[in-house]
Order: structure tokens, then C-alpha cells, then sequence
């Protein structure tokens, strides 16, 4: 039996609290607060509490999926992201970069939302990139 | 945030959620603390426990009214003749910090002359509060420092959301209040990394750090630093993406832990934008709404299966860690993004999150002295410019980062949708203690769902009397936009003429009824305030 906790940051609103996620066996089994935080200082809210809930429910998403015949099928890694490529250099051909257009997240980590804006600026040439912080 | 940038020259939060305990005064304006931002609220409690004056105003009485020492609710949409109001009280009565105001900020004369508009008596007829209720407000205020500002979305999702958080800037500037310990305007941060994602540039407009695409130095910077001539001209905001995809403008979306098809107002449009697109790629962790239309769908990890770091709403960085495998064949979204990048012939050679966070560093002069050794403890606020700097509690101490704070003189215009003899209740959205934005967190947590499973709409008693409506019963809501069915709440949290439905189910959309208008400058939609029409379902009638 291996259990630990991994001291992470909660993923829901903007105030950031600290958390231990409670790993028993390579699987998340519960959430408990960090005392010494600045902002949480021990406390957590229901939703902290049960975060570990959603990272392991079963509607997660555990393939690509691409659209044959009107359905979403699941398809290899290296076909899903070849697909993607092939079609975003066909709409980059035949309409210029700024017919793309990308949406950050506030969801994802500071190091995917700087890797999306390189993608955006370096890689497809645009600053068509925006995210939801005005929604 | 583009109203503090311009006011302040930093578009964000100004001090910190532990300070609120030492705040003397605590003004709470369009935040619901205590569902959206329970632990900022806990901090809140704290500095009412030591002494501090709590004010709030909001349209619906939440729970941090109870104990307020003044709780109000002014019109839907009335903030900024409220906020002017309440600086020609203090003005008037010689309650603003003179010297402050001399030293430290420009445009005074110009906002004392606009302010002689707004005499107490006009301001009470736009915002339905007594003239007594302004002056204890202002004397409240102004009187016990530091006061802090506290608002969310209920002050910038309106089309007047920048005027909103411009008078609120100019309020805490005429006291005497930013750059001062306990202080400052504070924007509450709805979801975990939206300051991240700002200060990351994922924006049109800007690289990391809010260095400007069009700036001549930023751009040749980042050119350099990613070999490639970058493009100069800012791009589409998001609220410009989808008319742009309608007029075929735009044909590929490429869409990263992201669900417009709930968030976004006027939900019709949007899916017929959507379909409208050649290329729809949704990277997420669930089958959202928006991924369902998608061409292709690329399953990302959730937080707990990654390193990496997100900024809290007080500019402090914080480190997220892998606790367990990527379940299914999910990746990491950065190796995803890499993997893009190398098929279309621009690879990208980082060996973990870690190796992308020293580019961030070496590129972005606030995160500069920031490493993950230094941010494991209990992370780093920005700005941190050097390895030996603590980093920033409270900005603009000494000097405002713009070098003087900027009072912008702001005229009241009401919402963009009024309530009318066909649309005669206003609709007010927002969230609920249990769930999270869209839902597609919470709503899959079964501890979460079961506290609340579905939609609701809240509704006044005398309203619902009026209308023959029971508690519970499903009724019918429409705008000029579309329609959902929703079970009714009879509640005394919403006055007379209001209704409020939260945003976070996809089955009774509140989005569907919501006004696309938008501000003009941020282009954040007027969530907060619409014209809507209640009915009894006609099966129920007959």
C-alpha cells in the first residue's frame, strides 16, 4: 500500500488555497487543507473539500475523439494530432494566420497559457487569443 | 481589467485577501463572497471581527449582509451614480485626503466638477436609496482607514463594467486608499488562473508580463526570442471572435479548457457560429457543450496530473504538482500544445513545466525572480523582479505603476436593457455556493450534486403571489433572446421586480436569455442586468 499526499493549489476560484490531495495507490482519494497557507490557513470551502471528486469521474475524457460521419470516434494520439496539423496549415493557406483564432484558459497553468500564446504568435502567426476572464 | 490599468497603470488586484483583517473599513460591492469566494470571505469575517465597518451593496441580500453595519440594495445597473454620489458626500463634507489627492493624483478638478452632478437627491432617485443610506455609506467609507474595495463580476459584467471600476478607482483614490496596507480596489478573480491567463498573454493585445504586441521593443524582443517575426496588430477579442466566425472571417477555432457554448451570452449565436467554423479543436477533460460540436476533441489533464503553476487573485504564484497519472490516455495540455507545434514545423524542446516556467522568467520581467524552489513554500506575488526580492504585497505604494493615479470623471448611463410593459422583471445571473462556472467540475462531483442538482430561479414572494406561482413550480422565462423552464424559488434574497438564475446548467441555460451588449472598451457582455418576461407553464394553467 502506498499513500502520500501531494501539497497542490485548488483549482476552482481565483483565491487560490492550498491543498493536500490524499493518493492511496496511484489514485486520488480525498482532500485535506494546509494549515500554514497565506490565504487558506487550514480552511477549505465544499467545493475545496471535494475537489479530488471530479478528476476522477468516469465522464472524463480518456481518448482523442474526431468527427467521422457526423460522430465524434476515438482515434489514435498520432492521428487526432496529425489531423489537427493538416487542417490548421490548410486554413492557414488558404486564408492567412488570422483566420485562426485560440482560446486560453483560465483552467489550465500559467506554463500552457505562455506555451498557447507562442503557439498563437510564433507558431501560427497570429493574436487572434483571447480567454473567458470577461466572462 | 482595463479600468484599474488606466486609473492605476496595473489592471490588478491591488492588496492582498489576508490584509482585509486589518482593514478598518470593508466596502463590498457586486461580490456574493460568500458562495463565489468563500475563503476571500473568511478574511473578510476576520476584519469585521477586528473592529472593521462593513458596507455592502448588491441587488440581492447575501449573506454577508447579515452582519454588515450598512447593507443596500441599489438598482440593477446604478453603480457608477452610486460610487459618484458617494464621492460628492465626501467632497462636500472635506472627508477626502487632501494631500493625497495633491501629491499622488491628476485629474482632480476635472472629476470635482463632474461629481457637482450627482448631489444626493438625484442620486437617490437613480439608485432607489435613501439620502440617508448615501451619507452614512460615504461617511462610513471615508471615515475609517484603510477601507477596502471588494467587488467581482457584479460591477464589470455590465456594458458600463469599465466605468464601474473606474469610479471605483477614482472613490479609493479621492480617500487616500491605494498603496496603503489594508487598502486598495480589489477585484475578486472568478476561476483559478484568470490572472494567470492574463499574465501569460492570452490576450490580444499583449505578450507575458502586459508587454504590447505593437510595442516596437516587446515585439522584437519576443521575435527574437522565438525566432520568428511576430505580427504586430492586435488580434480579436473573444466577444469579436464570433461575429468575425459569421462573417467567415474566422474558420478555425481552437479551443483549450474553455466552454463558450455555456459562458458566453446569447447561447444561440454562439452555437450557430460554432458550426459555421471549417476546424473546431476542443482540448478539455469532459465532453462540454462546445466539445460536442467540435471536429476534433483532445483530452487535457486536470490539475492533479501535472506540475505547473496558476496566479491567485492576488498576484501570488503558486505551484500545482503531479499527484497522480494522466488517467486514460489524457496528456499534459503543454505536451499537447508542443506536440501541435512540432507537426506544424516549429518544435518547441522543453523537458517539464518547470523548463517553460524559466522562459516565462527570462521573458516576463514581474515573474523575473521568481523559481520553483522559491515558490514552493507558499508562492510569490508579482511583481518579483530579482531572485533576493520578497515579492509585492500591495502595489502601488509611494507611486502608482502608472507614476500618478489617474481620476477619470465617469457619467451614469443606464443598462442597455431596460425592463418594459413585455419584459417586465429584471434577470440578474450569477453563482451559487456549490458549483463552479459552467459546472463541468462540480456538477460531475456527486458530494457537489447532490447538494444542488439542478437549476432554479429565485423569485420575490409578492411577485410569485402576484403571478399564482408556488415554490418549486417549473414557469417559463423568456427575453427577447430565447426561453428556458426553470423551477421557481420563492426567496426574500431578491427584491420586488428582480429575478436571479445562476449560470452553471446547461439544461436551464441562463445564458440563453442573457444580453449579448457589451462595454465597449473590456468587451465583457452585460451578464448581470436584463429585461425578462416570468409565465406559469400552460399545462400547469389549463
Amino acid at each position: 500500500m502506498d499513500f502520500r499526499t501531494v501539497y497542490t493549489t485548488c483549482a476552482y476560484c481565483g483565491c487560490g488555497c492550498g491543498i493536500l490531495l490524499e493518493v492511496l495507490d496511484g489514485e486520488v482519494i480525498g482532500t485535506l487543507p494546509v494549515k500554514t497557507h497565506p490565504v487558506s490557513q487550514g480552511s477549505l470551502c465544499i467545493k475545496g473539500w471535494n475537489i479530488h471528486e471530479f478528476v476522477v469521474s468516469e465522464r472524463r475524457l480518456t481518448e482523442p475523439l474526431l468527427k467521422k460521419n457526423g460522430r465524434l470516434e476515438p482515434v489514435s494520439w498520432d492521428e487526432a494530432l496529425d489531423a489537427a496539423a493538416s487542417r490548421l496549415k490548410r486554413v492557414v493557406a488558404e486564408h492567412g494566420p488570422d483566420a485562426v483564432a485560440i482560446l486560453a484558459s483560465a483552467k489550465v497553468t500559467n506554463e500552457e497559457n505562455f506555451l498557447l500564446s507562442k503557439f498563437a504568435r510564433a507558431v501560427i502567426g497570429t493574436n487572434n487569443i483571447d480567454h473567458c476572464a470577461r466572462l | 481589467m482595463v479600468g484599474l490599468a488606466a486609473a492605476f497603470g496595473s489592471g490588478a488586484m491591488t492588496n492582498s485577501l489576508p490584509e482585509f483583517a486589518e482593514s478598518k473599513a470593508l466596502f463590498v460591492i457586486g461580490s456574493n463572497t460568500t458562495e463565489a469566494h468563500p475563503i476571500a470571505a473568511k478574511w473578510i469575517y476576520r476584519g469585521k471581527m477586528n473592529g472593521a465597518k462593513l458596507i455592502v451593496a448588491d441587488p440581492r441580500s447575501i449573506q454577508l449582509a447579515e452582519m454588515a453595519d450598512i447593507a443596500v440594495h441599489h438598482r440593477l445597473g446604478t453603480d457608477v451614480a452610486l460610487i459618484n454620489g458617494l464621492m460628492h458626500i465626501i467632497l462636500k463634507e472635506g472627508w477626502h485626503d487632501q494631500d493625497y489627492v495633491a501629491q499622488r493624483c491628476e485629474g482632480f478638478e476635472e472629476l470635482a466638477a463632474k461629481l457637482e452632478e450627482y448631489p444626493p437627491d438625484r442620486v437617490a432617485e437613480i439608485t432607489g436609496l435613501s439620502v440617508e443610506a448615501l451619507r452614512r455609506i460615504a461617511e462610513l467609507y471615508a471615515n475609517n482607514k484603510p477601507a477596502a474595495i471588494i467587488y467581482a463580476m457584479g460591477i464589470t459584467q455590465h456594458t458600463t463594467g469599465v466605468d464601474n471600476v473606474k469610479s471605483l478607482a477614482n472613490l479609493a483614490m479621492l480617500t487616500g486608499n491605494v498603496g496603503v496596507l489594508g487598502g486598495g480596489v480589489n477585484p475578486l478573480r472568478g476561476q483559478n488562473n484568470v490572472q494567470g491567463a492574463c499574465d501569460m498573454g492570452g490576450l490580444p493585445n499583449v505578450f507575458s508580463g502586459y508587454q504590447p504586441v505593437a510595442d516596437e521593443a516587446a515585439n522584437q524582443k519576443f521575435s527574437q526570442a522565438w525566432g520568428k517575426d511576430l505580427p504586430q496588430k492586435p488580434g480579436l477579442t473573444i466577444t469579436d471572435m464570433f461575429p468575425a466566425i459569421e462573417e467567415g472571417k474566422i474558420k478555425a477555432l481552437y479551443v483549450v479548457g474553455e466552454n463558450p457554448m455555456l459562458s458566453d451570452p446569447d447561447l444561440r449565436h454562439i452555437e450557430e457560429a460554432l458550426k459555421k467554423l471549417d476546424l473546431l479543436i476542443v482540448q478539455d477533460i469532459f465532453l462540454s457543450q462546445t466539445a460536442k460540436l467540435a471536429h476534433l476533441v483532445l483530452p487535457g489533464t486536470s490539475f492533479a496530473e501535472k506540475d505547473g503553476t496558476f496566479t491567485n487573485t492576488e498576484r501570488r504564484v503558486l505551484m500545482v504538482r503531479k499527484a497522480i497519472e494522466p488517467i486514460g490516455q489524457s496528456r499534459p495540455d503543454w505536451q499537447i500544445i508542443t506536440d501541435l507545434a512540432a507537426r506544424l514545423g516549429y518544435p518547441m524542446e522543453y523537458s517539464s513545466a518547470e523548463d517553460i516556467f524559466q522562459e516565462i522568467r527570462q521573458l516576463t520581467p514581474s515573474y523575473a525572480g521568481m523559481t520553483y524552489a522559491r515558490l514552493a513554500p507558499s508562492g510569490l506575488q508579482w511583481p518579483c523582479p530579482t531572485e533576493d526580492h520578497p515579492g509585492t504585497m500591495y502595489l502601488h505604494k509611494d507611486r502608482f505603476t502608472r507614476g500618478k493615479g489617474l481620476f477619470t470623471p465617469i457619467d451614469y448611463k443606464p443598462p442597455a436593457e431596460v425592463v418594459d410593459p413585455d419584459y417586465p422583471l429584471w434577470l440578474t445571473t450569477g453563482r451559487t455556493f456549490v458549483h463552479f462556472h459552467t459546472g463541468t467540475m462540480t456538477r460531475v462531483s456527486p458530494s457537489l450534486h447532490h447538494e444542488q442538482e439542478t437549476a432554479y430561479m429565485e423569485i420575490n414572494p409578492t411577485d410569485a403571489r402576484e403571478m399564482g406561482i408556488k415554490d418549486g413550480e417549473r414557469v417559463r422565462v423568456s427575453s427577447r433572446r430565447g426561453e428556458i423552464q426553470i423551477k421557481a424559488k420563492v426567496s426574500r434574497k431578491v427584491d420586488r421586480g428582480i429575478v436571479f438564475i445562476p449560470f452553471h446548467f446547461a439544461e436551464a441555460a441562463a445564458n440563453v436569455l442573457t444580453n449579448p451588449a457589451y462595454d465597449p472598451t473590456a468587451k465583457i457582455p452585460e451578464f448581470k442586468v436584463c429585461a425578462v418576461k416570468v409565465e406559469k407553464l400552460a399545462a400547469q394553467a389549463a
